[in-house]
């Protein structure tokens, strides 16, 4: 399922910030002390926490702790599993 | 607890030009190295394991299997989405079809369904990361021999960013056994 151009931009924009996020959290897990590391970490949490706030406000929740319109947003499509991503297929 | 967000780790994505791989994917679906088996191994191993920060590696990377877990679901889904009876058989996916359509289910490579024997939890914390370390191997393993056996670029470029999280988990896992090392010397002496 083809999404708009531009939310599929920031919703590719979240992924890749989160990951970042997912990867800083397994290594402070074994490296507590690293502040370098701790920083980093802590400056994407705050870019990805804002990013997110904009996406649900503009197009559609990513969790369903949302405050919601009649009829019940979490339930809108597309799902993970329909998007095409436009990477060079579907 | 869990929270569901409405996204993929990695933006999977296929060509379409070989079903067949669809097949093969089932191993990292529902087999016993699959990201099912990974999830469900570290996230029951959690519960005895002494230090905070491997406590932490557990419950982190056994969600983070969940998210691979439904990266591989979606590239299957792709993949067989649409497809009539005869070209699921031509894709050697007709034993499926039959028992399950269009849906996915948590079976293996040949069609042998998952089962917890696949995965252990024997308190040892030391036994249990070496099994933890030992099964990220060959999950990396699994992930080649998939990647050597596809053209498409979509499904070789989606598992190439798996193969290298079981390398990640690998090395967390690594510093995990050693820090546990560390701390049952420290108790012994």
């Amino acid at each position: 399922m083809k999404i708009d151009r531009e939310r599929l931009e920031m919703l590719k924009e979240i992924m890749a910030l989160d990951f970042s996020s997912i990867e800083l959290n397994l290594y402070l897990d074994t490296h507590p002390m690293d502040q370098k590391a701790l920083a980093i970490h802590n400056d994407y949490a705050m870019k990805l926490k804002k990013l997110k706030e904009e996406y649900e406000k503009e197009y559609a929740f990513l969790t369903h702790k949302n405050v919601s319109k009649c009829p019940w947003e979490w339930i809108e499509e597309p799902w993970p599993w329909e998007i095409d991503y436009e990477m060079g297929g579907r | 607890m869990w929270v569901y967000e409405k996204k993929l780790q990695y933006p999977a994505w296929v060509e379409g030009n070989d079903i067949r791989i669809a097949k093969g994917l089932f191993a990292q679906y529902g087999g016993p190295d699959s990201e099912l088996s990974a999830g469900i191994r570290y996230l029951t191993q959690r519960y005895t394991m002494p230090l905070n920060e491997v406590k932490a590696v557990l419950t982190d990377i056994g969600t983070e299997e969940m998210a691979h877990w439904e990266i591989i679901g979606t590239l299957i889904y792709k993949l067989i989405d649409g497809l009539d009876p005869e070209e699921l058989r031509k894709a050697g996916l007709d034993a499926h079809y039959i028992q399950h359509g269009h849906d996915l289910y948590p079976h293996d490579a040949a069609g042998v369904p998952w089962t917890a024997a696949y995965i252990q939890a024997i308190e040892d914390p030391i036994t249990n990361l070496t099994e933890d370390m030992g099964a990220e191997q060959k999950a990396r393993t699994t992930y080649e021999h998939l990647i050597n056996s596809t053209t498409d670029r979509g499904v070789i470029e989606t598992l190439s960013f798996l193969r290298e999280r079981e390398v990640v988990h690998f090395q967390r896992f690594g510093e995990s056994l050693r820090m546990v090392q560390e701390y049952m010397d420290r108790k012994k002496y």
